[in-house]
């Protein structure tokens, strides 16, 4: 048994709307798998699915090697869920928190206390133990969220869009606390709308549209595929984005031009070169830039080339 | 069902215990409001419209089931929060007996509205009303009025569940308080128009009203009405439990 997640064919409906539309999926044992899609993809789904809240319509879900909907609780005793929202009870206190869901993961009072103890010092939370989570700032709440999640330290964690709405210090927090739990060989599944987390954190990623997946890979074969880095420039004149389209040193494919922002943006492999080239053509040519960067495909970028059609995905910045 | 099934149970029940200890004033209030409820209605408003004999005797046993009918309140709130919040994810998705979180509910809410009770049987007390009853009798009021209670409890989690979101409660709590007034906790249904007394007298809430002033001893009860006090919440629990635990179960779909 390598495998800690095996999802088969699954398809999941609301209404007329197919959230899972035959979804497949494996997860090796100890790795860390990134979902990434845009909102109302079916990531949300098909970790509710595995977590055992929501039953398939149709298709087979193992996790730990057990079966999602006829082996429910044997599938719970091993998996931690780390959902969008806040998993905890506000009005309580962090330790408190720990101790109610040690208890209910059948520890016993004596071993849960120890347990909560033990999380909280893990996590950097000891000295607010006793105060009420509705106190905590975003990043200690997802911090103590995690901390729940891992009171019987699952074999497989699922974390769905951990780190949505946290600023980036409290992202960095998250970062750190998932990268400390793979080196201890927990399998993860990570749901993200952010290329640049699923890049961090997983060994793999599997890219999800309308419930199926579109493309997986490791986060550089993804990058390759859709172009890897892209360089953006801004002019200050309009009149010369055509003049500059034509005479910057990059392949013409996968330029785009957007006028209202007088912006020029194309893919590069060679980032330090094709800046100092792009720079040297706009010079020669008397073109004067207001902006350049260099940056990352955004997930628009990513789903544009994978799916060949226009996605209405916001901005993922 | 499994073997942790009542130890789950005790856990949820604790946790609810816990809240109260955090949010000692919102407890207090929950207390104090009936009571507020009390003595306006025995000294500003009163006047027991049709009443024979003492209105504060009248009033008191209606009260107590006015109280226990607004208690559905409490619980639909308690219940939509859970809901709304990731905290019942966490609940579904551990090895716990789900129906635990329910029998948590159940539990911390008949418990207060048995402290309620007491507190507004004491303050009762304190402005003159008086049980003309044995202790049997005595306790067999209290128990017809946690029993129907224990009905607006179930009511009030299968009304959660489809409710949904803590906005929908407030219009049910809107709602309760005219179908808490349609009965005769506070007048007599003869001082109503025909119609409206059929009503009041169908009002489950009117059948606990009146068997509980009987066993009282006070004005306003009428033999025969302990088995109405009866029925009627078993009735409803009878429909609104598996419903409740039907939508509990839904969840997953």
């Amino acid at each position: 048994m390598t495998e800690a997640i095996v999802i088969e064919g699954v398809r999941k409906r609301y209404g007329d709307k197919a959230a899972l539309d035959g979804l497949d999926l494996t997860v090796g044992r100890g790795t860390v798998h990134g979902l990434l899609g845009p909102n109302g993809a079916g990531k949300t789904t098909a970790v509710r699915v595995l977590t055992t809240l929501l039953r398939p319509d149709a298709g087979r879900a193992e996790v730990a090697g057990y079966d999602v909907v006829r082996q429910a609780d044997r599938v719970r005793r091993r998996i931690g869920l780390l959902g969008q929202h806040a998993a905890l009870d506000e009005e309580l206190g962090g330790r408190q928190n720990l101790e109610l869901f040690g208890r209910l993961y059948h520890l016993g009072a004596r071993r849960a206390g120890a347990r909560a103890d033990e999380l909280l010092k893990r996590f950097g939370l000891a000295d607010v133990g006793r105060k009420s989570v509705k106190q905590y700032s975003g990043g200690m709440r997802r911090r103590l969220d995690l901390a729940v999640s891992l009171i019987t330290e699952p074999e497989v964690l699922f974390l769905d869009e951990p780190t949505t709405g946290l600023d980036p210090r409290g992202r960095a927090e998250v970062w750190s606390s998932v990268r400390s739990l793979v080196d201890s060989g927990t399998t993860v599944l990570l749901t993200t709308q952010y290329l640049e987390e699923a890049d961090q954190l997983a060994h793999r990623i599997s890219v999800v549209d309308h419930g199926r997946v579109i493309a997986d890979g490791t986060a550089d074969e993804l990058k390759a595929r859709t172009g890897g880095d892209r360089i953006d420039v801004v002019l200050r004149d309009a009149g010369q984005l055509g003049a500059a389209v034509a005479l910057l040193p990059v392949p013409a494919e996968g330029v785009t031009v957007d006028a209202d922002r007088r912006l020029i943006s194309a893919p590069v492999t060679d980032r330090m070169k094709a800046l100092a080239e792009v720079l040297r053509a706009l010079d020669e040519a008397g073109i004067e830039a207001e902006d350049i960067a260099l940056r990352r495909p955004t997930l628009d970028e990513v789903f544009l080339h994978l799916t060949g059609e226009d996605h209405r995905v916001k901005e993922a910045v | 069902m499994n073997t942790y099934a009542l130890t789950d149970s005790w856990t949820m029940t604790r946790r609810e215990l816990a809240h109260w200890a955090r949010q000692p004033v919102q407890v207090l209030v929950g207390l104090v409001f009936p009571v507020m409820l009390l003595l306006m209605f025995g000294f500003l408003i009163g006047g027991g419209r049709g009443v024979q004999g003492e209105y504060v005797d009248f009033l008191v046993p209606g009260m107590l089931a006015l109280t226990m009918a607004f208690g559905l309140e409490g619980t639909m709130l308690q219940v939509t929060q859970d809901l709304n919040k990731g905290v019942i994810d966490r609940f579904r998705s551990m090895p716990m007996t789900n129906g635990a979180v329910l029998v948590g509910r159940c539990a911390a809410d008949m418990l207060q509205s048995a402290i309620g009770l007491a507190v507004l049987i004491g303050v009762g007390y304190a402005i003159g009303w008086r049980a003309h009853a044995g202790a049997g009798e005595f306790l067999g009021a209290v128990g017809l009025l946690l029993l129907f209670r224990f009905a607006m409890l179930w009511i009030g989690i299968h009304l959660a569940m489809v409710a949904g979101k803590p906005e929908m409660v407030q219009a049910v709590q809107i709602l309760v308080w005219p179908v808490g007034f349609l009965s005769n906790a506070l007048a007599t249904p003869e001082t109503m128009p025909d119609w409206l007394g059929t009503v009041v007298e169908w009002n489950p809430m009117s059948q606990t009203a009146t068997a509980v002033r009987e066993l009282f001893g006070g004005p306003g009860g009428e033999a025969g009405h302990v088995w109405a006090a009866v029925v009627w919440p078993l009735a409803l629990v009878a429909v609104f439990f598996p419903l409740a635990v039907r939508r509990f179960g839904r969840l997953s779909r």
